[in-house]
């Protein structure tokens, strides 16, 4: 039947189905979607949603897997068991030692910082998470993880692994989260060289394990290996924690700044396992002098 | 506009779909990243050709919502593309259909193109850059895979009498 409608047409390039109305309406629908979501972030209940709707994606292409994990941990032998057992209470013993100390050096620390009347530094609790093994969008650093809002996950929370900042939750769903991965090449984060206290930006290139530290003058003291950490300046990670190494340190007296480049701490390409932070008390926030004038009512976090 | 008889096999389109949103999140090593296809632009392009009255703009965008949650970029991005997609074939889709299967492969390596050019566009407003170079390799991949897409496609669709 549509065939014989359908040789009526008498042109070839018909635009009959399409409804160029209904294309242009769907065009601006999708600009304002973006413009909104970019511009505001505001569009929590729909994503929630859509999040809901391909949940089941997630889990199908997720499965294989969860179920290779669980299939060996159903099959392992007593054997490889108790040379796993063996391993981790050796591991938990020098762990325990070197805590012991660590309890002294935070009581001096504490006690240092008491005299200098320095803030106290961000303690918190952790929970952990497993990253779900989709793949993203490949021009961006995202992973999924199996915590979502439901789990008390936030916008913004600081996500580390047994290593260091693995990133921070971009967007919270109900079921799953997104995390942003420090890599990001849309993301900075306030660091500081750990020997020199020096304080600087690292922000994410196209590689997935490295940094690139723009702001380093020529003349900064800095070497190769040199740990970089949190600074907390920002508000939006914890001070302390390790964010790199640096790999390279080239000084280029034609350019203002050198190049530096440095390889994240925390395991990116290779870790299932993260670790999700809640502060134990609100992370401090700089205060900014006031705009000239509102542009933008709320701007999006970064 | 055209009446239409009862829709049959709808369950065909929404299957085609789900299993293109499977491959497009399905995890690949490092390297053949750059070289996945674009699975739902070229399952688009196949409803929009051969099946105009069900699957058109409206159905192009709600995947491209649903790609946007899965793959973590702003909503609205892939819907836009794939908007735009389901627009030029729906347009050209009578002249398309009769086409060898070779001048299919060049139109949607065109159709994908407009397509990987509208996210790089997108992405470059939002200041990610990042493998400019690389974009075009999954439109030529897909246009390659495109013959067999077709074959198993349409036996899908005359098998369980979608229309």
């Amino acid at each position: 039947m549509a065939v014989f409608r359908r040789q009526r047409s008498p042109q070839l390039f018909s635009s009959r189905p399409a409804g160029a109305l209904r294309t242009l309406l769907m065009i601006c629908m999708s600009i304002m979607l973006m413009v909104y979501d970019h511009q505001t972030g505001r569009l929590k209940q729909i994503h929630a949603a859509l999040a809901t709707v391909v949940w089941p994606v997630q889990a199908i292409v997720d499965a294989p897997h969860s179920l290779l994990t669980w299939a060996g941990d159903k099959l392992a032998t007593h054997r490889s068991l108790v040379a796993e057992n063996t391993q981790l209470r050796s591991q938990v013993l020098q762990q325990d030692a070197a805590l012991q100390q660590f309890a002294a050096l935070q009581q001096e620390n504490q006690r240092l910082r008491d005299l200098m009347q320095a803030a106290a530094q961000i303690s918190g609790r952790v929970s952990e998470a497993t990253i779900l093994s989709a793949a993203l969008d490949p021009y961006r650093h995202l992973v999924v993880i199996d915590k979502g809002s439901h789990d008390g996950v936030y916008e913004g929370q600081t996500v580390l692994d047994a290593f260091g900042i693995v990133g921070q939750v971009t967007r919270a769903d109900p079921l799953a989260s997104e995390v942003t991965l420090v890599s990001d090449p849309g993301q900075a984060i306030q660091v500081e060289v750990n020997r020199t206290g020096l304080r600087t930006l690292a922000v994410g290139n196209a590689e997935l394990t490295q940094l690139t530290l723009p702001y380093i003058t020529n003349s900064a003291d800095l070497k190769e290996g040199d740990l970089i950490v949190t600074s907390g300046l920002g508000g939006h990670y914890p001070p302390g924690y390790p964010v790199g190494y640096i790999t390279h340190f080239e000084r280029d007296p034609a350019e203002p700044f050198a190049h530096v480049t440095a390889r994240t701490a925390a395991d990116l390409n290779r870790g299932r396992e993260v670790l999700l932070f809640w502060p134990s008390q609100p992370l401090p926030q700089v205060e900014l002098p006031p705009k000239p004038a509102p542009v933008v009512k709320t701007k999006k976090k970064k | 506009m055209r009446e239409l008889s009862a829709p049959r096999g709808i369950w065909v389109i929404a299957a085609s779909y789900v299993l293109a949103l499977v491959l497009t999140t399905w995890p690949l090593p490092q390297w053949a990243e750059s070289f996945r296809p674009a699975w739902v632009p070229l399952v688009t392009v196949y409803w929009c050709l051969w099946l105009p009255e069900r699957v058109g703009v409206i159905v192009a965008f709600l995947a491209g919502l649903l790609v946007d949650t899965l793959s973590g970029t702003l909503l609205g991005e892939h819907a836009l593309a794939l908007v735009l997609v389901a627009w030029a074939a729906l347009w050209m889709h009578l002249q398309v259909r009769v086409f060898p299967w070779w001048q299919q492969c060049v139109v949607v390596a065109g159709i994908l193109a407009l397509n990987a050019f509208v996210l790089f566009w997108v992405d470059g407003m939002l200041g990610y850059t990042l493998g400019a170079g690389t974009r075009l390799v999954p439109v030529l991949v897909s246009a390659a895979i495109w013959p067999w897409v077709l074959q198993v496609m349409s036996r899908a669709h005359q098998r369980y009498h979608v229309g």
